[in-house]
């Protein structure tokens, strides 16, 4: 049995950024990972992905990109070395293919079973990752025979896929990024659209991650929002990390040719049923952008930033006349369906009385309980909590609450 | 123009604090926000037959009102009946209109938003050969439904039509018609 003060799991960007902040003030530490360091961003995202922020926007505690294309965005591999590079100017004390098996409560503070071997530490950060497990829908069980079925998991690229039509389900960056390359492909694709965010990559002739870190959108703390329950669910823009294209909206790929049609509510008997309230949600999504470019044009109004160009507004979603209501699922038209409808995190091996009616974690800003810590969850302190740019934030200040419970626990 | 200042206070007729007092309890009885809606009816003589509207289930318990609704329901004269009261399908269009329209109000209220006037014309297309069983490739029930808000209130054009989307998306009649629903039909 090894023991430490302060045992984190997961060597993502959270759990370096955490383990940054403990060296810095001195605390003895572990960080253990399943895999390799960056696992996830090399071995559990698809081909083409890149980060939806810019290169500048990559700053970690002590660490940040100082590459000669600060506007550029990297892709999973270069994360992944990013991330490498950080654990190794910050001399991490990483545990590699060490996978946490149990989570329990033990007389020091916390007794943690891996792959191999065991650690006591009266201290315990969960950083294993807001997007550990993809979630897909119950009714997905009454899907027919014979139809592939991928998330944003385990999908990687067209190539993997039988010929034949693709469903997407869910539009936001998941979606709207697999369905173009799909199609692109030469793939017949669907897209089913329930809530979703529009958003331009840039605005009056700025990024859009330039516009939410300026106006202070992005550090919004969780104690200052009415409904933190309905922000921690908002899903991801429907941004692509390229400056290529203004909008990689349903607009951009119904112009592919992609067949948008509404939230998939059902699979009966073998035929996919699809909500008559596309309409709505494409107008809830205008809304919702509209909102957002006031709060930049409110705040650019205050600042008078430089270098920025006129205000504008964009021409709404155009919406079907009249989106298929359902689409058959048996006749063969339809070989695959990717599950672009979210992700959690998995703490399925923390074995302690700390999860919800539902089986979400239970935190207050990432305090789970007295020793027990979580990052990297959405909005879970600010905004921009689940973010590699704000990650950092939480660790410092989760790691001024860990060295204080431990002098607590020396006194 | 729209102002929202604290002195002029906002009345829609919508009791928000009520709702939002009711969202707190709900969040540590869920039980008690289990509902169960439910309607008598009686045949009357040919396609003309009258429910009555009144004992419900909610908050943990059965509750009756002191007044019986009637909504009556017929055919018209064009399909060989005698006209009495609206079709099924219009009443149902009227439901879709009638939750709309007080989502409107409700969100106007809550966002401090004064209405002056709100009507909800709603328009169902439907192929009667279906009910007629004369086509399997023609649905019984509407191909579409369009409904077109008239709003006088004192707010901007984009606030009124943040309302009236907002409406929809908390609206149970714009659920029951845009998602399936399990209907289960049982014999005594």
């Amino acid at each position: 049995m090894k023991r430490t003060d302060t045992i984190v799991i997961g060597a993502g960007q959270a759990g370096l950024a955490m383990s940054r902040c403990l060296s810095d003030r001195g605390i003895r530490h572990v960080v253990l990972e399943r895999g390799a360091i960056a696992q996830a961003w090399s071995a559990r995202r698809w081909d083409s992905l890149k980060l939806l922020t810019p290169n500048w926007q990559s700053r970690l505690p002590g660490f940040a990109y100082t590459g000669n294309d600060p506007d550029g965005f990297m892709s999973k591999d270069a994360v992944a070395a990013h991330l490498r590079r950080y654990a190794a100017t910050s001399s991490a004390p990483v545990e590699e293919r060490t996978g946490v098996r149990s989570v329990t409560a033990d007389h020091a503070g916390f007794r943690v079973e891996t792959d191999r071997g065991g650690w006591v530490g009266s201290s315990v950060v969960l950083a294993s990752g807001a997007c550990s497990v993809a979630t897909v829908p119950g009714f997905a069980a009454g899907l027919p025979e014979g139809i592939a079925s991928h998330t944003g998991l385990d999908y990687r690229n067209p190539g993997q896929l039988s010929p034949g039509g693709v469903l997407v389900v869910g539009a936001s960056a998941t979606g709207v990024q697999l369905a173009a390359e799909i199609r692109a492909a030469g793939h017949e694709v669907f897209l089913s659209a329930g809530e979703h965010i529009r958003a331009p990559r840039s605005y009056r002739g700025k990024d859009i991650q330039w516009w939410m870190d300026s106006a202070g959108i992005l550090a919004t703390k969780a104690r200052e929002v009415d409904d933190l329950e309905r922000a921690r669910r908002v899903p991801s823009l429907q941004l692509v990390g390229s400056a290529r294209r203004m909008f990689f909206d349903l607009n951009m790929l119904a112009e592919g040719g992609v067949e948008i049609v509404g939230r998939l509510s059902a699979i009966r008997d073998g035929t996919a049923l699809f909500s008559g309230g596309l309409a709505n949600h494409c107008a809830l999504s205008d809304l919702k952008m509209n909102r957002l470019l006031d709060t930049f044009d409110a705040w650019a109004e205050r600042r008078s930033p430089e270098g920025i160009a006129q205000p504008e507004r964009f021409g709404p979603t155009r919406v079907p006349a009249a989106p298929r209501v359902s689409l058959d699922l048996t006749g063969g038209r339809i070989r695959t369906i990717i599950w672009a409808t979210g992700f959690r995190p998995d703490f399925s091996w923390l074995h302690l009385p700390v999860f919800d009616r539902k089986g979400g974690l239970i935190h207050q800003e990432g305090r789970v309980a007295p020793g027990l810590y979580a990052l990297g969850l959405p909005f879970m302190r600010r905004r921009n909590s689940a973010l590699l740019d704000g990650v950092g934030a939480d660790a410092a200040a989760l790691a001024a609450e860990i060295e204080r419970h431990g002098s607590r626990l020396a006194a | 123009m729209h102002t929202n200042t604290m002195s002029q206070a906002v009345s829609n007729g919508v009791n928000t604090e009520a709702l939002i007092g009711a969202r707190g309890a709900f969040e540590h009885m869920p039980e008690a926000a289990a509902f169960t809606f439910r309607s008598v009816c009686d045949w009357k003589e040919g396609t003309h037959n009258s429910n009555a509207i009144n004992g419900y289930f909610g908050l943990g318990q059965n509750h009756e009102r002191k007044q019986t609704f009637r909504i009556d329901s017929d055919h018209p004269e064009v399909f060989a009946a005698a006209d009495r009261a609206p079709t099924p399908p219009e009443i149902v269009l009227a439901a879709l209109a009638s939750c709309l329209t007080g989502g409107v109000a409700a969100v106007a209220q809550h966002r401090g938003i004064q209405l002056r006037s709100v009507q909800a014309t709603v328009e169902g297309e439907i192929d009667v050969r279906g009910i007629l069983g004369m086509d399997p490739d023609i649905r019984n029930g509407f191909s579409a439904i369009r409904v077109s808000f008239d709003i006088d209130a004192d707010a901007t054009d984009d606030e009124i039509r943040a309302l009236v989307a907002q409406s929809q998306k908390r609206s149970a009649v714009f659920d029951i018609l845009t998602n399936p629903t399990n209907v289960n039909v049982t014999v005594v």
